[in-house]
């Protein structure tokens, strides 16, 4: 069955059986390999895409559901890797194996898109439904406020990270 | 591309190796003994051949350096090439990384695990760089006529006077120069250290944050095609027979078959289905209908471990493992003896990206496209299973998604290749979620039965756990040993540790801090009791204990430097000088392990009706004098402490006629970013050598948050994991 729909800005269409869901029709169909399989539940986020600039778990939604949607994936989040989220991550070197961070990211980009200066608690929130395996939850958070100066004033001074020698990070 | 070809200083204790490039510039490799490795480790490509190091300096200045070890998260792929960069004098935006394929005629110890690719490479890896320097100066020397020590070198280039060449000017001339000795090389002093202790981010991160295709799920071949494999619920069974016909009617699939090998220790048995979707092959395992032969396992179950382990625990332990002075004895004369049974769960790894393996056997040989930690023991199982020479077996090693121990066994890769030779194609086998959470080598469980006698002034005088676990004879089930030089022995002047085993049809393995993860919750809290019952603040108690260790003693660690790191987190924890709300409390635990001291502090608020919070953790690590990189040793610290966090608030696998019960993240539950509390990281930086940090921040934290909650609600927490408790207080 064709099903039309905007990927990462491009109209697409897939022949792809309707209850396939969107993750597979990205990963194998289309080759797009960022956008992870972690549970197959939507238990873990891994697999975050944004439908019309929501977060959905893309393992759980039919591809059906994609038509004439636009579904935005990590390599579609900016032309050249430099949305603020995505420099954040780098600037505060969040990944450990970084099998999740896709997932993360697209999350998070999906909070301060509704929410521009988000808490900690706004954070937990967003970020509760992506498991980070590794447990790199202490700069993600770092991160999304980052993120968030970022966006807000791309010069904006570095936060405070004191990940050196002697030092602590909280 | 070699022009020319010199191999200088064959010693038995390494050698360089150059080559000129056939574009200009040089390749360099070197083959060091490993610094301090474990025979195990090391045991294997012991060829004279097997380098261990490369380095390929090309006319443009880049210095690309092949990360030769896997990377699961850990860091290896930044940290071992800043070891070379740093000597080699050249500045990080120059170098480039690489991740080496494994090949057992090239390197040596190509494996992740045990946090050992600190210790064992720390000081090779800066030898081929010091290395290269040197040849790159002697280049320089020699194009200018003056000597070598009157060169330097700085951001890349050699400088004389006020003259000055690049590296890439010079690679070409130092590809004709003789190797030096890598052993007797000077190496930098550290504090000219460039690279080393400064925040360098992981090397793939620009890749990872733009999705690009790192890891071994995410590997396509031309031709390929998907699989799954179903495999008997209870662990061990077999197939007697499957409607293959029906299955292969399924859409999307083009073959099914059963698997049977014994070629190796663990057989592979199982149905695979293959075909143009892995979506579709998954799909098509609802039609399947598998008449299963389950073997003995199917009697095994939770119930029936703790049923057993309670029956053993009446009697003398079956085997002994240690014994100081007369613990019986010493008991029977304490002031004070307290008897506590503690026990703890199999744990899953469960790392995110679900077990696969990319496999192509064809003509003879075979090439995989695998996330392995272990490719330096996949070979001989994989040539055994396959009919293939080993030396025909390609490993591309890939990016993890996580390793935590699971990757140290390669039963998928052996899966992969099987249902790759039949199906005459190249194939990409995918577990599911439930697959990997049913089929892992899990954690073993373990219980122990411990009884502690106190002297008047309350000094520890005498310990005796008998340690109920599982195995056959003499030999324990993998990971479900203990050491007989396990904390408080040598310590405490009577001393005994037994053990009585249980047969066990269950794969057990290796997870982060293997033993350690599971003895430190039981020593660590069985001396808060004793602290307790003592009368005395656990954290001194501790300290008085590191301190009674007789002159002369062999013990398993320096108590000296633990004893540092307690002082350390009870000073940055305000340990007994907080002013802690009612239903606030600390609790503090320590553990050497895998080289490292660790000792944590954990504040945790519980509720009165129960409702557990943890607020803050506070590290306190001493792994050496030097940090390779501080930014990545943060963020392993935290990541350990959060593990052992999720551990112990709410991991278990049970078993039920031999099938894991658990089969996803909604029974097996990990860690989430509104549990994580802040954990905070400081350093004791002793002078001694540096060491992993992978994983011993792991181990004290599920004894200090218990230690918490005790201070909190009077309840000891004797089982894990702590969910299943009432912790409501009065």
């Amino acid at each position: 069955m064709a099903i039309a729909f905007t990927l990462n800005g491009k109209s697409t269409t897939v022949d792809a059986p309707p209850e396939m869901p969107l993750l597979w029709v990205l990963r194998d169909e289309l080759d797009l390999k960022g956008t992870k399989f972690g549970c197959g539940r939507s238990f873990c986020g891994a697999c975050t895409v944004h439908v019309d600039g929501e977060p959905e778990r893309s393992c759980r939604m039919p591809v059906s559901r994609a038509e004439g949607k636009e579904i935005t994936t990590i390599e579609g989040l900016s032309e050249d890797g430099a949305h603020p989220v995505q420099l954040a991550w780098q600037e505060i070197d969040v990944p450990q194996c970084g099998y999740c961070q896709a997932g993360q990211i697209m999350s998070a980009s999906a909070l301060l898109a509704s929410n521009p200066a988000p808490t900690d608690g706004d954070i937990d929130e967003a970020m509760s439904g992506n498991i980070c395996r590794c447990a790199t939850y202490n700069r993600i958070r770092t991160a999304i406020h980052r993120a968030a100066d970022i966006a807000q004033a791309p010069s904006a001074t570095s936060h405070e990270t004191a990940t050196g020698a002697g030092g602590s990070e909280a | 591309m070699n022009a020319v070809d010199k191999t200088g200083n064959l010693s038995r204790r390494g050698f360089l190796h150059v080559t000129a490039l056939a574009g200009g510039g040089m390749l360099l490799g070197a083959r060091f003994p490993l610094d301090g490795a474990r025979s195990a480790f090391a045991a294997t490509a012991d060829a004279e051949t097997a380098l261990n190091a490369f380095i390929r300096l090309t006319p443009d200045g880049i210095a690309t350096i092949m990360a030769q070890n896997p990377e699961i998260g850990q860091g290896v792929k930044t940290m071992l090439p800043m070891l070379i960069a740093e000597e080699l004098d050249i500045p990080w935006s120059q170098v480039r990384v690489e991740q080496a394929d494994f090949d057992a005629t090239k390197y040596r110890g190509q494996m992740a695990g045990g946090s050992m690719a600190t210790p064992m490479h720390y000081e090779s890896m800066r030898r081929v760089g010091a290395a290269a320097r040197a040849m790159l100066v002697e280049a320089a020397a020699k194009e200018w006529k003056t000597k070598p020590e009157k060169c330097t070198t700085e951001a890349g280039a050699v400088h004389f006077k006020n003259k000055s060449l690049s590296y890439g000017e010079l690679a070409s001339a130092a590809a004709e120069v003789e190797p030096p000795n890598p052993r007797t090389v000077p190496l930098k002093d550290a504090k000219d250290f460039k690279i080393i202790g400064q925040e360098i981010p992981g090397v793939d991160n620009p890749q990872i944050v733009t999705g690009k295709p790192l890891f071994g799920i995410d590997v396509t071949v031309p031709g390929m095609k998907y699989a799954v494999f179903e495999k008997c619920r209870v662990h061990g069974g077999k197939v007697k027979s499957a409607n293959l016909d029906a299955v292969k009617a399924s859409p999307g699939v083009v073959d099914a078959f059963v698997v049977d090998s014994t070629a190796t220790r663990q057989p592979t048995n199982g149905v695979a289905i293959v075909g143009d979707s892995w979506w579709l092959v998954n799909e098509a395992r609802s039609k399947l209908e598998v008449t299963w032969d389950e073997g003995p396992t199917a009697s095994q179950s939770t119930g029936s471990f703790d049923s057993q382990a309670e029956a053993l625990s009446k009697q003398a332990p079956e085997q002994n493992l240690k014994s100081d002075g007369d613990a019986a004895e010493a008991m029977a004369s304490a002031a004070k003896t307290i008897k506590a049974a503690y026990q703890y769960p199999f744990l899953a790894h469960a790392p995110l990206e679900p077990q696969n393996t990319t496999a192509h056997v064809r003509d003879g040989e075979a090439e995989f496209w695998a996330p392995t930690q272990t490719p330096q023991f996949a070979g001989g199982d994989l040539s055994r299973a396959l009919g293939v020479p080993q030396d025909r077996i390609t490993i591309h090693l890939t990016r993890m998604g996580g390793g935590f121990g699971r990757r140290l066994t390669n039963d998928y890769m052996l899966e992969a290749g099987l249902i790759a030779k039949q199906a005459g194609v190249p194939v990409k086998l995918v577990w599911n979620r439930e697959d990997d959470t049913r089929f892992d080598y899990y954690r073993p469980g373990g219980y122990h039965y411990l009884e502690g006698g106190l002297d008047e002034a309350g000094n520890l005088t005498a310990w005796r756990d008998h340690f109920v676990s599982f195995g056959q004879g003499r030999s324990f089930a993998s990971s479900a040993n203990m050491a007989p030089n396990e904390f408080p022995q040598g310590f405490v002047p009577n001393f005994e540790l037994g053990a009585s085993k249980m047969p066990l049809g269950i794969p057990t393995g290796a997870l982060r801090a293997p033993t350690s993860n599971a003895i430190s919750f039981v020593v660590q809290s069985f001396i808060d009791e004793l602290a307790a019952e003592a009368g005395k603040d656990p954290l001194q108690f501790r300290l008085d204990l590191l301190d009674s260790a007789p002159a002369g003693t062999r013990t398993a660690f320096d108590p000296q430097r633990m004893k540092a790191v307690l002082e350390l987190v009870r000073e940055k924890s305000g340990w007994g000088k907080a002013d802690l709300p009612e239903g606030t409390a600390q609790g503090v635990a320590f553990h050497f392990s895998h080289r490292g001291y660790f000792a944590e502090v954990v504040q945790a608020t519980v509720s009165k009706d129960g409702e557990l919070g943890v607020d803050r953790i506070w590290v306190a690590g001493d792994v050496g004098r030097q940090l390779v990189n501080p930014s990545n040793a943060v963020n392993q610290v935290q990541g350990a402490a959060l593990d052992g966090l999720g551990q112990a608030l709410d991991q278990e696998i049970t078993f039920d006629g031999g099938r894991t019960n658990e089969s996803n993240f909604h029974n097996f539950k990990l860690l989430r970013i509104d549990q994580a509390p802040p954990v905070e990281v400081h350093w004791v930086m002793s002078d001694n050598q540096p060491t992993g940090l992978g994983e011993p921040a792991l181990p004290p934290v599920p004894p200090a948050l218990c230690n918490a909650i005790f201070a909190v609600t009077g309840k000891r927490i004797r089982s894990l994991p702590i969910s299943k408790h009432d912790l409501s207080w009065t």
